[in-house]
């Protein structure tokens, strides 16, 4: 027996089905009934049922990609806040290998990284690596903060969301799966593209998203952006070197069926969500 | 002028101070996600009560006192404005607020989630803005409301009222005058779905039917107010 | 409700910068542009008066509670006025619980002068019997959401609480003080007072800092003034030095900014 839609707000604590249901996430069993834990979205899959949160806290795991900061630097490490209740480390054997080198003239507190979560241990020590395409620190731009829950819908199905506002505004746009978002391009637009993912922030588990975005986009950006497709360099541009382009948007999940869904799950994120021009090359 | 002269002895019917029937609660509000800042907050108005209370968490512990190697810490101050009640209140804890905030603690934690997550540290802030009677009761079911709306996953929303006896008859969510007035207050928390109690305590004089009227009366209050807070974040999140 | 990292990354600050030094801010507004301002008074039924005020995200509530007490030694036939704030652990990460800390003092000690030396409050009028008994008039600010700016909106609430504040008519008779709460009458108000504070990021003043941009700020000032334009307190704050021309043309500023703050006290 179930008591909810698919796609229904429950609080925790809401009994949404009774029997022959599985919990998934965001649920617990308790005797023979499944109940929210969360304030979120009912995700009924087969007989699967889920909540996706509207609101929670990135908890790091292996292999995923995250946007920190530097806030520490200690004898052969550097300590990242990585907007989670769980704070980051990055070995400088993960950087120098063998060598031996100043850490500060590497890396300086307040310095921002695109990294890989390499392991997470059982006390909760979460060990960063740069090892990978793409990854290093980010030279200008703005970063933006979102619920780590709404980065998929950010990202969109393949890609689509995010390339959609990258092709608008012409900016760089590197998402972390902790919520954290970087992006580059030309200062306005930098603007723009920050109003509308603060707008798919505050809007995620509503749908005809989409479109309100391509709306919102085609008004902010006006047509100027059709014309003139040339972003002129802004200071910290110059320092760009070569890049490379990663576009591995992998598919979301698979039995995704309509064009406009709602907050996919975390699970089906692409390993790659990034396609940026970064510029970190440590072996000179 | 209209004079209401009620006759006979319908006890259940007699209505109080404030024109309460001996079970019926104050006008009650919720509001959730009413602060910047917190990673989750309500605002609760009960009466003349006036609470506010921000959660943030869990976050990183660095106080070794406030960390489980197997679950999340819960640290709970409750406080109250300088400004909140009749003389002014010198501001910092007292021994009242420093019980208050263990206990809220107490009553909340079996809700919570905790272990997942190991190692880190849940704070819920509760100020009381004006306080008008039962302040204790108002700031754990406004916690609750802050702790959904910060994400943190839970069984079950605990909630709380209290009910007491005034006049020698047991009623339900004492006001300030009946409080000081009344023979007992007992607060009761509860897991609503299972109807446990997570917080007791029980301060006056009361006959062992008087207290299981008092509890039941209590709990059937709490019901009640659980489903303002359901309301409340549903009405956040635009339903 | 969305967390932000602990220390201000380094391209958060450059890219606030490089806007400012454009004349241009993150949130849209001019560099002489306050964010929204709401102000509500009479919300605590239990204070003397009361004012919860809004500047942008940054939320404090004001009570004040009068009472009878004793006169300062040094000033035996005027009232007292007493300043306290708490920066609540609610509103920001980085407030702590326990006693106030130098953030908290400063913030009182400046509305407190501010409200103190513009002589909005007739003081003299609050001495009950002199060299005895005076009304003391406590002011406490509660910080509820912190998002920046903090002086502006507590001498705006502090303003609007005290001009709300009603106290009972006293009289002394055979040295007994008789308290009629059936007769209350406001404070006795002379003139309005407001303060506006800027902050100088990259080479530009802007008025109403913001969380981010108090975070990175280089140097802070604090400006009160009262509606006829005088000069009531100052307070610089900061690591970097201004320039009097920085300074006067921030005086120039308040002097007009101060009008717009001054109409949320009407009513």
């Amino acid at each position: 027996m179930i008591f909810v839609n698919d796609k229904d707000l429950v609080v925790p604590g809401e009994i949404l089905a009774e029997e022959d249901f599985h919990p998934g996430r965001g649920t617990f069993k308790e005797e023979n009934k499944i109940c929210s834990s969360v304030v979120g979205l009912v995700a009924i899959r087969n007989k699967k049922i889920s909540v996706i949160p509207l609101q929670s806290k990135y908890i790091p795991k292996r292999g995923d990609v995250v946007i920190g900061e530097i806030n520490d630097i200690r004898f052969s490490m550097w300590g990242l806040d990585i907007n989670s209740p769980y704070s980051g480390l990055l070995p400088a054997s993960e950087v120098f290998g063998k060598e031996k080198r100043e850490l500060e003239k590497v890396f300086k507190v307040g310095d921002v990284l695109f990294l890989r979560v390499i392991d997470v241990d059982e006390v909760k020590k979460v060990k960063l690596g740069l090892k990978g395409r793409g990854l290093g620190k980010f030279r200008g731009g703005i970063l933006i903060y979102i619920t780590p829950t709404k980065v998929p819908r950010l990202i969109g199905k393949k890609g689509s969301m995010i390339n959609m506002i990258k092709d608008k505004t012409h900016c760089d746009i590197v998402v972390g799966q902790n919520g954290v978002v970087w992006v580059k391009g030309q200062t306005e637009m930098e603007r723009i593209a920050e109003k509308v993912i603060k707008m798919i922030q505050n809007q995620a588990h509503t749908s005809g998203l989409t479109d309100r975005v391509r709306e919102m986009l085609a008004e902010l950006t006006g047509e100027e952006i059709e014309e003139s497709k040339e972003i002129p360099e802004d200071l910290d541009e110059a320092e760009e070197l070569e890049g490379e382009t990663d576009e591995n948007n992998n598919d979301q999940s698979p039995d995704e069926k309509e064009e406009d869904s709602s907050v996919e799950e975390d699970k089906n994120l692409p390993q790659e969500i990034i396609e940026s021009k970064l510029n970190f090359n440590l072996k000179r | 002028m209209i004079t209401i002269i009620t006759l006979g002895t319908n006890i259940g019917a007699k209505s109080r101070e404030d024109g309460r029937a001996f079970d019926e609660l104050r006008n009650l509000k919720i509001e959730a996600g009413v602060l910047e800042r917190a990673d989750g907050s309500a605002y609760l108005e009960f009466g003349g009560n006036k609470v506010l209370v921000a959660v943030y968490g869990p976050k990183e512990s660095f106080i070794r006192r406030f960390q489980r190697p197997d679950r999340a810490y819960i640290r709970c101050r409750y406080n109250m404005a300088p400004f909140s009640v009749d003389d002014r209140k010198r501001p910092g804890p007292d021994r009242r607020s420093i019980e208050i905030s263990k206990i809220t603690a107490e009553a909340l934690q079996p809700a919570v989630i905790l272990e997942k997550y190991p190692r880190s540290v849940i704070e819920i802030f509760i100020e009381v803005l004006e306080a008008e009677g039962g302040t204790r009761c108002a700031g754990i079911t406004a916690a609750s409301v802050a702790l959904a709306d910060a994400g943190i996953p839970m069984k079950d929303m605990v909630v709380a009222c209290a009910a007491g006896k005034v006049d020698g008859q047991v009623v339900l969510d004492l006001s300030e005058v009946e409080d000081k007035d009344g023979q007992a207050d007992v607060p009761v928390a509860i897991l609503p779905r299972s109807g446990e109690v997570t917080l007791l305590q029980s301060d006056g004089n009361l006959t062992t039917a008087e207290f299981e009227k008092a509890l039941d009366l209590a709990i059937k209050g709490c019901n009640q107010i659980s489903e303002v807070q359901k309301e409340a974040l549903k009405k956040r999140y635009g339903e | 409700m969305v967390n932000k990292m602990n220390i201000v990354p380094e391209i958060t600050r450059k890219s606030i910068t490089h806007l400012i030094n454009n004349e241009e801010r993150v949130d849209g507004r001019a560099m002489d542009e306050y964010r929204e301002i709401s102000l509500e008074t009479g919300v605590i039924s239990k204070a003397g008066g009361s004012a919860r005020v809004k500047i942008g995200n940054t939320q404090i509530m004001v009570g004040t509670k009068p009472q009878i007490g004793e006169p300062f030694p040094d000033t035996p036939d005027v009232g007292v006025l007493m300043t306290n704030s708490e920066l609540l652990p609610m509103a920001s990460p980085s407030f702590e619980p326990g006693p106030p800390d130098e953030r908290s003092v400063e913030l009182s000690r400046v509305a407190d002068r501010c409200i103190r030396e513009s002589q909005m409050v007739d003081l003299d009028k609050l001495c009950i019997i002199p060299g005895k008994k005076v009304w003391m008039v406590f002011i406490d600010l509660h910080i509820l959401d912190y998002d920046g700016n903090l002086m502006d909106a507590a001498v705006l609430g502090a303003v609007a609480a005290l001009k709300n504040t009603m106290i009972p008519e006293v009289k002394v008779v055979d040295n007994e003080i008789i308290i009629d709460h059936e007769n209350m009458k406001p404070l006795p108000i002379r003139e309005e007072v407001v303060m506006c504070t800027f902050a100088k990021i990259g080479e530009q003043l802007v008025i109403d800092p913001s969380f981010d941009e108090e975070e990175i700020l280089s140097a802070r000032l604090s400006i009160g003034i009262t509606a006829s334009d005088k000069i009531c307190a100052m307070q610089k704050g900061g690591d970097s030095p201004l320039t009097k021309e920085e300074i006067m043309n921030a005086v120039k500023i308040t002097e007009s900014k101060s009008k717009e703050l001054m109409k949320y006290l009407e009513c």
